[in-house]
């Protein structure tokens, strides 16, 4: 479970919001709305530790994320605005890295299904910058799916994807919420997901 | 242990991918070290005397080009945000990302080495001297280098104020790396230079990862 308490956050001189509680059981999506600047990144980017609150505190399981850092971010996977992906080596080639450094058991046969699943097939020996944004968005639907992690804080994931990407993300999210893990996500659009609840910022 | 490998293994993986930005520093090495014998002329004597400091000057120099490198493209892609995420301590991805530098930009310099100092009449003896203090100097390099490579992560102008950031801290690397050659090549010994080396080598590996992994863990904030 995730929860955040009377968390504070300010940037340079504006305080964007304090006093923000929340909580993401299994099973559960948030999903984090409000206008350009109001906070969702810096919301985001609290929840994982990678930058601190003014004031208040964020517990995975009961503990603090600072406490148990290691066993907290291998259950965590954050995807940003950035896509992270190295632009000189192939998507299988990403993904086989990333699975690496994330200490994930990843052979080669599940990393190709995963990113044939999204529509990737014959593309996977390409360098990443042969591919198009919503291209380089579905490598990272594939790590979503390799990654094997519990909690799932995305920044605008339905950004440059094409309508069936769109479908087959939201079936993603679903089938992971399904299973129990926890999602937090930004969004502009509407998302059709089950157990969604909505944090208006 | 299996981290430190996958991460040294990607970037040394993307080098090849992208040869020229490596290739640069290295030509960098030889043409500065080669304009000296050319500049002065065949006064043989005088060549073998100025070689330890030209060599080791353009060594600092030539890996001041690719330091800007280390953490840059992954801070700019958000690769950086990833491995601060990762489950592995960071200390030890940073560890790696020294280790990838060092192999790439300081390795070759102690292998070109030798072949430089032909042209300043080198002998043999001071050949060897100077790859030692290379093969111990250049990690030091790389390694306070990681620390002004992190620090000036996302700042702009960034790589003329870790010219001015690191340049200073390299001074004892020069000191005793040309120094060695120097007490070489007119019969002093050189034990004592290559301790010291040595020692800086181990301070710089015991303290410099943590104070890299605190430089980019505030930069990503």
């Amino acid at each position: 479970m995730l929860e955040a308490r009377a968390l504070a956050c300010v940037r340079g001189e504006r305080r964007l919001f304090e006093g923000l509680n929340l909580t993401v059981s299994s099973g559960e999506c948030l999903h984090v709305r409000g206008e350009n600047g109001v906070g969702k990144t810096s919301l985001l980017r609290l929840l994982t530790g990678l930058s601190k609150p003014e004031t208040g505190e964020i517990l995975w399981g009961g503990l603090s994320i600072n406490k148990d850092v290691s066993t907290f971010h291998r259950e965590l996977l954050f995807l940003g605005h950035r896509d992270a992906l190295k632009e000189d080596l192939t998507a299988l080639e990403n993904l086989q890295l990333y699975a690496a450094l994330d200490d994930v058991h990843l052979p080669d046969e599940k990393a190709l299904s995963a990113l044939w699943r999204f529509g990737l097939r014959g593309r996977e020996h390409l360098p990443v910058s042969c591919l198009s944004a919503g291209q380089k968005r579905r490598v990272l639907m594939a790590r979503m799916l390799t990654r094997q992690a519990k909690l799932w804080i995305l920044d605008e994931p339905f950004n440059a994807l094409d309508v069936h990407a769109v479908q087959a993300l939201q079936d993603l999210i679903a089938e992971h919420v399904e299973f129990g893990g926890l999602v937090v996500l930004t969004s502009h659009q509407e998302v059709t997901l089950p157990n969604v609840r909505v944090l208006d910022l | 242990m299996k981290a430190l490998l996958a991460i040294i293994h990607r970037d040394l993986l993307l080098v090849m991918r992208r040869k020229s930005e490596v290739l640069t520093a290295l030509f960098f090495f030889v043409v500065v070290t080669s304009l000296f014998p050319l500049g002065i002329g065949a006064d043989a004597a005088l060549l073998r005397k100025i070689a330890p400091g030209v060599l080791w000057v353009a060594a600092l120099l030539s890996t001041l080009l690719g330091l800007h490198r280390m953490f840059a493209a992954d801070y700019q892609d958000g690769s950086l945000e990833q491995l601060v995420l990762s489950p592995q301590p960071l200390a030890l991805l940073v560890t790696g990302k020294i280790i990838a530098h060092w192999i790439v930009c300081g390795l070759p310099l102690v292998l070109l080495a030798p072949i430089i100092g032909i042209q300043f009449d080198l002998d043999a003896g001071s050949l060897y001297v100077l790859m030692g203090t290379l093969l111990l100097g250049t990690p030091v390099l790389s390694l306070l280098g990681s620390i002004g490579a992190a620090l000036t992560l996302g700042v702009r102008g960034g790589s003329v104020l870790l010219s001015l950031l690191i340049l200073p801290l390299f001074i004892p690397v020069l000191i005793f790396g040309a120094g060695a050659v120097y007490a070489h090549s007119v019969g002093l010994d050189t034990s004592g230079h290559f301790s010291l080396l040595g020692a800086l080598l181990i301070l710089a590996l015991a303290f410099v990862p943590w104070v890299s992994t605190a430089a980019v863990k505030i930069a990503i904030e």
